[in-house]
């Protein structure tokens, strides 16, 4: 009662269905070309139009190529799926971001920092990243193409109300420690599904003190703990990283929002389904072991040991560790590694560019690593250039990519092959998921680097 | 997709693993159609075959002695992606019930969208239900939507299961959310210009 979801969620109620859902109103919806083409279709086929085409923005990011984008998709099929789009995009009069122009990047990315993405707002996207946008004191959250269509044809979505649950964190990180850590940290602690059926509230000290891109991260892996989505209330430091972006309210419209926006938070009195409480001295740099973002350590822990796994549960584990090519209760710290990939709409921003550069500044990458640093968005690749990172990851042995989805989910040309590991900034580890047969290490873009240039798994923090 | 839903009795396949998760119903190198039809053929494709393309005879959908259009599977089916390819997926290899201890909360709506029947049981019917598999591969259960029960046929063991009410009269009679908010569309109009 009284919480900060509650409010968002109840001033979006059209009407709620007896015995069923809630029919709820979307402020944005944001499409990209593989979880969309089927919607549009379906749209055709009962001869409909988009409902509110203004509200409705469009890019490809998944099939896009990081290198030559000035030349089209080599892959016949991926090509036409970013065709599709915008053969769509036209017909139904929405606006998309097109590949290789300076607006387009990965949606998640590219939504905060063009200011579509607002306090106060439901937003909701064919991908389960979307809660990405709740760093932005939004409710955000991921949805299917049948739900795209609805969206697309009624501005509105049928669902249940999920639960509401407070994450506090409360403390100081530590050096080395960032939002990525953060949120492997909360995963290992509830598991995959440990807040399946809930919409997170981040609070405390630790998400007071976060960057908005911090806090972009930290939500983005809400789904990973099986959250509906996660946010965080808004501040000053939000309204400040709003304030002037292109499409930001301006003049007396700011004015009024943001009047509106400070009233945006759990009353004093607010009652959560569910609250958990942290401390920052619990949190150390972290790296995952298995195959889903919950099975992960501190970067000098052990694998867990048969005996720390329910019976139940053992079948999964051991296959996990069997594709991984891990034995129980091995060290992960000194273990060789092929692949670093830098990017993703977990940690494709600036700052985690920044924080990457900072470590391998003045050393070189291993030989025998391959490295792909892909920004998520053109607006961060301009960035990187603007500040001289670079120049700087260039005398490293760095080279920068074009930006895109990249290696995150094996759809376009960067892929890690077979039975080799890859320390990913990424957001998931799943089998196949990088590639087939690749094997995933989720860790924060600290830990790429480390891992970077010494080609083992190394705690950053011997770097700073 | 629209087939109206009833009750359903059928032998099962068992995947007694847990957090199954999208990418391995459907990995996303098969994401790439602009249309909704053979998804079947690549479910579980990681699983199911080799490299080269051929059938690992010890994943259970090569395994002849196991038939059906019901999947059993263990707690938190479907967690990851929102990809609907997964659903489109499993409805497409013929499944019509998905039957687990949990599941993940976009894919079960992506299910029930697809009018596939995602019924959640308790863990110790789930085991007691992969154990009668294990020992008879033929198991018949019997998924009763109007009465919203499942009942394990080779025990007689029963379990209710939730369903809202709006969402079961929708896959009773093959009627779907779209048909359903654009009937609406005036509600709308008037919370937009509240």
């Amino acid at each position: 009662m009284n919480t900060l979801f509650d409010k968002i969620w109840d001033t979006h109620v059209v009407q709620t269905i007896e015995d069923g859902p809630t029919q709820l109103y979307i402020d944005r919806l944001y499409c990209h070309e593989v979880t969309s083409p089927q919607a549009f279709e379906g749209l055709r086929q009962r001869g409909l139009k988009v409902f509110r085409p203004g509200q409705v923005y469009c890019m490809p990011d998944h099939n896009i190529q990081t290198h030559d984008q000035d030349k089209p998709v080599e892959d016949p099929i991926g090509r036409k799926q970013i065709d599709t789009l915008d053969k769509n995009c036209d017909e139904f009069g929405v606006t998309e971001f097109k590949m290789n122009t300076k607006e387009n990047g990965i949606i998640h990315v590219v939504g905060p920092e063009t200011g579509l993405s607002l306090p106060g707002m439901t937003i909701v996207c064919g991908d389960s990243h979307t809660s990405t946008h709740g760093a932005m004191g939004a409710v955000a959250f991921g949805i299917g193409t049948s739900e795209v269509e609805m969206v697309l044809a009624s501005q509105c979505i049928l669902q249940q109300k999920p639960k509401s649950m407070r994450i506090s964190i409360n403390g100081k990180l530590g050096k080395g420690v960032t939002a990525k850590d953060v949120a492997l940290f909360l995963m290992s602690q509830l598991t995959t599904s440990g807040a399946t059926g809930y919409f997170v509230e981040y609070a405390g000290e630790v998400v007071r003190d976060m960057s908005m891109e911090g806090r972009l991260t930290l939500c983005n892996l809400s789904i990973e703990m099986g959250a509906r989505g996660g946010f965080v209330a808004p501040d000053e430091k939000t309204f400040e990283y709003i304030k002037g972006r292109k499409y930001a309210p301006k003049g007396e419209a700011w004015d009024k929002a943001l009047a509106y926006w400070k009233t945006l938070r759990s009353g004093d009195d607010a009652v959560f389904d569910k609250e958990l409480s942290y401390n920052a001295d619990e949190i150390q740099p972290r790296i995952t072991y298995g195959t889903n973002p919950g099975m992960g350590i501190a970067i000098d822990g052990s694998v867990p040991t048969l005996a720390d796994i329910e019976e139940n549960e053992q079948a999964s584990f051991m296959k996990s560790l069997n594709y991984m090519g891990f034995a129980p209760g091995e060290k992960l710290l000194g273990h060789k590694i092929d692949y670093v990939f830098l990017g993703a709409c977990t940690n494709g921003r600036i700052e985690d560019f920044r924080a990457f550069t900072s470590i391998v500044k003045g050393q070189k990458k291993a030989d025998d690593v391959v490295a792909w640093l892909v920004p998520g968005s053109w607006e961060v690749a301009a960035q990187i250039k603007a500040e001289g990172l670079d120049q700087i990851l260039k005398e490293a042995g760095f080279a920068i990519r074009q930006p895109g989805c990249s290696a995150c989910l094996a759809m376009n040309d960067d892929k890690v092959p077979a039975g080799l590991y890859s320390v990913s900034t990424s957001n998931r580890n799943f089998e196949g998921r990088q590639g087939p047969g690749s094997r995933t290490i989720l860790a924060s873009p600290l830990v790429a680097a480390a891992a970077a240039i010494s080609g083992k798994i190394t705690d950053p923090r011997t770097f700073l | 997709m629209k087939e109206k839903f009833d009750i359903i009795t059928s032998s099962c396949i068992p995947l007694p693993l847990e957090n199954v998760d999208t990418d391995q119903i459907i990995p996303a190198r098969f994401l790439k159609a602009t249309d909704k039809k053979g998804f079947g053929d690549n479910l579980f494709r990681d699983w199911r075959y080799d490299k080269d393309g051929n059938p690992k005879p010890d994943f259970v959908l090569n395994d002849p002695s196991y038939s059906g259009i019901i999947l059993v599977a263990g707690k938190n089916f479907g967690s990851g992606s929102s990809r609907e390819h997964a659903a489109w997926a499993i409805a497409g290899y013929g499944f019509r019930v998905v039957i687990s201890s949990f599941f993940a909360d976009i894919h079960k709506n992506n299910e029930l969208n697809n009018f596939v029947l995602p019924v959640v049981i308790t863990e110790s019917f789930l085991q007691e239900l992969f154990q009668s598999i294990e020992n008879d591969h033929q198991t018949q259960v019997k998924v009763d939507l109007p009465n919203q029960t499942v009942t394990n046929l080779s025990t007689g063991k029963s379990e209710h299961f939730d369903i809202n009410g709006y969402k079961k009269h929708c896959l009773m009679n093959g009627l779907d959310d779209v048909d359903f908010l654009v009937q609406n569309r005036q509600k709308v109009e008037e919370y937009e210009n509240k």
